[in-house]
């Protein structure tokens, strides 16, 4: 803006000139005033302008030099003296308000480049982002192809859709020309070509699998370019002038055993297989970097769901074979099942068909016993009585046969008197070896203790079969039975080398021999006699005691006597010189030495009771009724060797008169004609149960008929006469604690 | 269910083992003692083999001990005074010429029983049993027979307890004491 000297003296101005600078006035106060018309104008139109009151500053100077300019117009002419003051005026306020915006301008000016500066900088990040965005995106692309392709790859466990999906969703995602997959062969020294995309049913090419290019794509796990002319690349003619680029990846065939429960697997497994991406050729395509990522990613996810499809495969055919077998074994099962309970129900027949009539026998002999018979009688029930007891323990074993073959048959330990059980056997059989007219002889070593430890039932089995066997088996001649203890250097027998015995300070080994003179044995025969499903021609002769169920028995105590020998440590054979001279069985067995010579036959329960029984009862108050005077003083004596206090009395009558609450026991012979009489008299008189006596029967007979009378007339218990010391003291002891005979 | 088994009754007949044990402490140079010893331990056996004593005899001479020291004896004594008596009584009833009373026969012969039984006779014990028999189907000659059976093992046991008791006798007297 030049500053215009208007004070100037008044010349006659060139006319031209004036006219010229009037005109030239005139239109700067135009647009002196319309400049900030404008300026207000578009100012009011935008929004967004920080510096208003710079603008009414500048208005204000741009309008006051307007007005200035305009007042000037005065001046051409001759002007009045109030024109020149408020030229002046005007010209004073112009000045100072264009200082002032001289020097607001000074801070604003910088500002407003800086505005430049920035909106160049927001530029450029808009850039940036615009480019970052478009990064983005692409990822999004990628993964949602990756994740199309997982989907649709993952969505079947079936091999070869997963790998035919793969290579279609790859085809289709990166628009691809070609897409191969190339499996190793079973060798592992080829890779086939598996799967193509376009081609439907690809022809069997094989490549080795040591070419360099492969080495070199499977060394890495990242997309490898390779080269179009590779062989695994050159699946078709060429289309095009240009083959498209290739890329080839590799595809971890992971195993189960590749999955280590703690490590993540690691790709330590050498079989892989290779896919081959084809760019469409004489396209100006590349491979992206987002592209290759994709297809690294996709083959790892193959791999993976190749894995999952591997496993439920091999899981589906177990789970098959698991169900065949399921059902074989099911039907095994039922088999035995059957077998086991046909078992069971002919045992439970045979079982009670046999036990009943041992029953009988065994019942009806003893009640039998307990009549009175003559000594050879007695004798007779008595032999009866053992022999039903020992084919009762056979019978017992032997149709427990589940718990023979189960091996769980048990010893029943006790001890007992070795010579007698020796002699019981040959009492047994005696009577059927003098039918033969055979001899029996034992010879019981004089060494041969007389107790021994051992299962006595077992032991006496044993023998009696092989003693039975010895007998069935000789028409004529002799058995001869011998027992002795068997010697340390004996025990290691050259005939028996598998069996090592060893002797110790507890043990003994009974050593026993039964020779008899019967049709031998073939020694070719000798290992068959005594195994499970041996038949010995020789001994299975037609006039032997057996038919095939005979045999069978045979068979069975065999069993029973390996059994048995086996359990004892011991060990049997036979031993023959040939057909026709007669035959040795020999066994061995371990036998405890017992310390103490009395017999414990008493079971473990009387034993028992018998360490509970008193030895002696002081002060206990008894009465004896008795009208044999021996039979008196008999009881008499032995209730007072146990210390009590006894009464006697020979008939009812003194008994009723004698008797008090404080006799404890009241021995009564009920033989006696009015026996029952005095003891309910004697319950009568003394009503108070818990301190009237208790009343005991004394009978030579133990039938049913008088329990049952003692029993009505409300008796304690019933003793059978005569009585030991041992049995009255049981007696009494019983009496005191239960307050009855149990 | 395993049958039941029948346990025979303690040895009727058999060796008794409390006769055999030589339970007391032999002084040195007791020859004559010990000899004695032998001798009553063999004679004890033979009895019992024979059958002429049972287990309740040595049951009687467990009885006997200091508070009783001829308990044995006095049982005895008095089994064969008893025994007189019946034998009389049963021999007077059979002599009957008329109708014999068989009921008082056979309460003898039960009374009879019942004492050899408590003195441990085994052989009359057995006697009185056929005894017994006889009676039940009223054969006087058959109980004649039983009778002077009878009467014959009475004083066969009589003279055996005798030399029983005499070698007791002996062996008290040598200082000893009987074994149990």
């Amino acid at each position: 803006m030049e500053s215009c000297n208007c004070i100037e003296p008044q010349l006659p101005p060139d006319e031209l000139l004036s006219k010229y600078q009037y005109i030239s006035d005139f239109f700067i106060a135009l647009a002196y005033f319309s400049i900030p018309l404008e300026l207000i104008y578009f100012v009011k139109k935008s929004a967004v302008f920080p510096y208003r009151w710079v603008l009414v500053q500048f208005g204000a100077f741009i309008v006051l030099c307007g007005a200035t300019h305009l007042i000037n117009l005065w001046t051409f002419t001759i002007h009045s003296r109030t024109v020149a003051i408020v030229m002046t005026t005007a010209k004073i306020l112009t000045a100072v308000v264009s200082c002032a915006t001289a020097l607001m301008l000074v801070h604003i000016i910088p500002d407003l480049l800086s505005v430049k500066t920035r909106e160049l900088f927001l530029k450029n990040k808009a850039a940036e982002l615009d480019r970052e965005m478009g990064l983005i995106r692409t990822q999004e692309e990628t993964g949602r192809h990756v994740r199309m392709l997982t989907h649709e790859i993952r969505s079947t466990l079936d091999r070869h859709t997963i790998l035919k999906t793969t290579l279609v969703e790859l085809g289709r995602t990166l628009s691809l020309e070609e897409c191969a997959l190339w499996m190793p062969t079973r060798t592992g020294l080829e890779l086939q070509l598996a799967y193509t995309l376009r081609q439907q049913n690809p022809v069997g090419y094989t490549v080795p699998i040591h070419l360099p290019v492969i080495n070199q794509v499977f060394s890495s796990n990242r997309a490898v370019k390779i080269s179009p002319n590779s062989p695994v690349a050159r699946l078709r003619p060429l289309a095009g002038k240009y083959p498209g680029e290739v890329v080839a990846v590799r595809v971890p065939l992971l195993h189960l055993s590749n999955f280590q429960i703690n490590d993540w697997p690691e790709l330590s497994t050498k079989r892989y297989a290779l896919m081959v991406l084809m760019l469409p050729s004489d396209s100006a395509r590349q491979w992206h970097t987002y592209e290759l990522e994709l297809v690294e990613v996709v083959a790892d996810q193959v791999a993976v769901a190749l894995s999952h499809a591997a496993i439920l495969e091999e899981s589906m055919r177990a789970r098959d074979l698991l169900m065949e077998q399921n059902v074989a074994l099911d039907l095994a099962r039922r088999e035995a099942e059957t077998a086991i309970r046909a078992r069971n129900d002919f045992l439970a027949v045979m079982n009670h068909e046999m036990r009943t009539p041992m029953h009988a026998i065994i019942a009806l002999s003893s009640l039998l016993q307990e009549t009175e018979l003559t000594p050879e009688q007695r004798l007779m029930v008595e032999t009866i009585l053992k022999s039903s007891n020992l084919l009762a323990t056979l019978i017992n074993d032997v149709l427990d046969l589940s718990r023979l073959e189960d091996g769980s048959l048990q010893l029943d330990l006790g001890s007992f008197n070795l010579h007698s059980a020796f002699r019981e056997v040959i009492n047994l059989i005696r009577p059927i070896a003098s039918v033969k007219k055979l001899v029996v002889t034992l010879h019981l070593a004089p060494d041969l203790p007389e107790y021994a430890t051992g299962d006595e039932k077992r032991l006496m089995q044993t023998l009696l079969n092989v003693v039975g066997n010895a007998v069935k088996f000789s028409k004529e001649g002799s058995i001869s039975i011998t027992a002795f203890v068997a010697k340390a250097e004996s025990l290691r027998d050259p005939r028996a080398p598998d069996f090592f015995p060893v002797p110790s300070d507890n043990h003994f080994f009974l050593r026993v021999q039964v020779k008899d003179t019967g049709s031998g044995i073939n020694p070719q025969d000798y290992p068959k006699l005594f195994t499970k499903f041996a038949q010995s021609q020789s001994l299975a002769t037609k006039n032997s005691a057996g038919s095939g169920l005979g045999l069978a028995i045979c068979k069975r105590y065999h069993m029973l006597v390996i059994r048995f020998v086996n359990l004892m440590d011991g060990h049997i054979w036979l031993e023959s010189e040939g057909l026709g001279k007669g035959c040795t069985a020999i066994f061995m067995i371990k036998l405890g030495v017992t310390e103490c010579c009395t017999e414990s036959k008493l079971p473990a329960a009387t034993n028992a009771s018998m360490n509970h029984a008193q030895t002696a009862f002081p002060g206990l108050k008894v009465m004896v009724m008795d009208d044999n005077g021996v039979s008196r003083m008999v009881t008499k004596g032995l209730l007072v060797h146990l210390g009590c206090d006894v009464t006697t009395v020979s008939s009812g009558d003194e008994c009723l008169r004698l008797i008090s609450q404080d006799h404890h026991v009241v021995f009564i012979d009920v033989c006696m004609y009015d026996g029952y009489e005095v003891a309910l008299r004697v319950h009568e008189k003394l009503t108070k149960r818990h301190e009237r006596p208790l009343t005991v029967a004394l009978t030579a007979n133990s039938d049913k008929a008088t329990k049952d009378h003692c029993r009505r007339v409300g008796m304690n218990g019933v003793v059978l006469k005569p009585v030991s010391v041992d049995k009255m003291r049981t007696v009494l002891s019983d009496l005191l604690e239960h307050r009855n005979l149990v | 269910m395993p049958l039941h088994h029948y346990r025979p009754p303690p040895n009727h007949g058999g060796i008794t083992s409390t006769q055999q044990q030589q339970v007391t402490h032999q002084p040195p140079a007791m020859d004559v003692l010990s000899q004695s010893r032998r001798q009553l331990a063999d004679y004890t056996n033979s009895l019992h083999r024979d059958g002429f004593l049972d287990d309740q005899f040595s049951q009687l001479q467990q009885l006997q001990d200091e508070s009783s020291p001829d308990f044995v004896m006095e049982v005895v004594s008095l089994f064969f005074e008893d025994c007189q008596k019946l034998v009389t009584n049963m021999a007077r009833a059979l002599s009957e010429l008329q109708a014999v009373d068989f009921k008082q026969v056979d309460s003898s012969v039960h009374q009879l029983k019942g004492s050899s039984s408590s003195v441990g006779a085994a052989r009359i014990k057995n006697l009185c049993v056929a005894f017994k028999t006889c009676c039940d189907s009223q054969n006087r000659d058959g109980c004649m027979r039983c009778l002077q059976e009878v009467n014959r093992e009475c004083v066969l046991l009589k003279n055996k307890l005798q030399t029983l008791f005499r070698l007791e006798q002996q062996i008290i007297s040598a200082g000893g004491s009987i074994p149990m």
